[in-house]
């Protein structure tokens, strides 16, 4: 599968989904599906996107919180899986874009490559692991926490930037989901 | 005493999550938000998950606090960085190990190297040097962080926690 056309898929219709994106191939991916205020694309802190995806959601039980990460990021934060499980936040799905490469420094081959299974990882830490096929409804509807390896081809693709100041991508997420209360102190 | 009195603070300002890796510094505190309806005490397999828990519940509305020992400091140093980048508000709570009366050597090096760390990397820090300065020091760390979208660590030095050797800190 190519990643563009999957996590075009996922945010299809996304409604007020807050999505979280991991730094590198996943925040190009839902920029070039389509740029958001309700995005928070990650341009650094390379292992926690799960983890301010876990911290949305419990601000936002009401919500819907959507991480989409690759294959590198969650094996360098694969311990929030775990933080995750004890959490049990029922809106947060994690999917991972599984190419099995490092895509933003030469394309090495990542753990995945060599076998290492996130699914199972996942499932051990207790979170409900689903397929593709299922992910448009389980984001918006399933009992979480949900997790998801999708494995897409390792290709190079070209960039699709989001904006670049961390400040900017903070407020404007802020302002679009709690409006005036964003600046109130 | 002033675990009770940090609750209490932390309790007035609002924070609602409370991200933690233990600390036999902080057990009294931690025990205190885990029995606060109004917290949600999140247990971090590494501080760095700290730093992610804050910021998305500050995206999120939220306020939170970050509690870990000195030794963990280490464990945070990139991802401060996005703290710095986005202007994230945070409060951490370190208790101090490898300062006055360190029984493990193993301790020391990060235990003096926090400061520097934490200034280096943006994170303003509060050193109150005795136990009457400790709820003060984080009344206004609070305030400094929320008001002024601040990363700020307030150090609760070895010697008010007091615990003196191996035997002791596992007695706790």
């Amino acid at each position: 599968m190519k990643r563009r056309d999957v996590v075009r898929l996922l945010l299809k219709n996304r409604k007020d989904l807050l999505v979280v994106a991991g730094l590198g191939s996943t925040a190009w991916d839902i920029t070039a599906a389509g740029d958001s205020p309700l995005s928070f694309p990650m341009w650094g802190a390379m292992g926690q996107a799960a983890m301010i995806g876990l911290g949305l959601a419990l601000a936002q039980p009401k919500r819907r919180v959507l991480v989409i990460t690759g294959d590198g990021e969650m094996l360098m934060g694969m311990g929030s899986l775990a933080t995750i499980g004890v959490q049990k936040a029922a809106n947060l799905t994690v999917v991972v874009i599984d190419n099995e490469r490092y895509g933003e420094t030469g394309m090495q081959e990542t753990h995945t490559a060599h076998g290492i299974d996130l699914n199972g990882v996942a499932r051990a830490c207790g979170l409900n692991v689903v397929d593709y096929k299922d992910l448009p409804k389980t984001i918006h509807e399933t009992k979480g926490p949900n997790f998801a390896v999708v494995k897409v081809d390792a290709e190079k693709i070209p960039l699709v930037l989001p904006p670049r100041e961390g400040a900017l991508l903070k407020a404007r997420l802020r302002r679009a989901l709690l409006g005036a209360k964003a600046d109130a102190v | 005493m002033w675990p009770e009195q940090i609750h209490r603070e932390l309790s007035s300002a609002g924070v609602r999550v409370v991200g933690y890796v233990p600390d036999a510094g902080h057990k009294r505190l931690i025990e205190l938000c885990q029995a606060d309806k109004k917290m949600r005490a999140v247990v971090l397999t590494t501080e760095e998950e700290g730093i992610g828990l804050a910021a998305g519940a500050w995206l999120g509305g939220q306020k939170s606090v970050l509690l870990m020992q000195s030794s963990g400091v280490g464990n945070v140093v990139n991802v401060l960085g996005m703290v710095r980048e986005c202007r994230f508000p945070l409060v951490t709570l370190v208790t101090m190990r490898g300062e006055q009366g360190e029984f493990n050597p193993w301790q020391v090096p990060m235990g003096q190297a926090v400061r520097p760390v934490l200034e280096a990397m943006g994170t303003v820090v509060h050193a109150p040097a005795a136990e009457a300065e400790i709820v003060p020091t984080v009344n206004a760390a609070l305030r400094l962080a929320y008001n002024s979208y601040a990363s700020v660590a307030v150090l609760i030095p070895q010697r008010v926690i007091g615990i003196k050797s191996f035997q002791d800190q596992a007695a706790r």
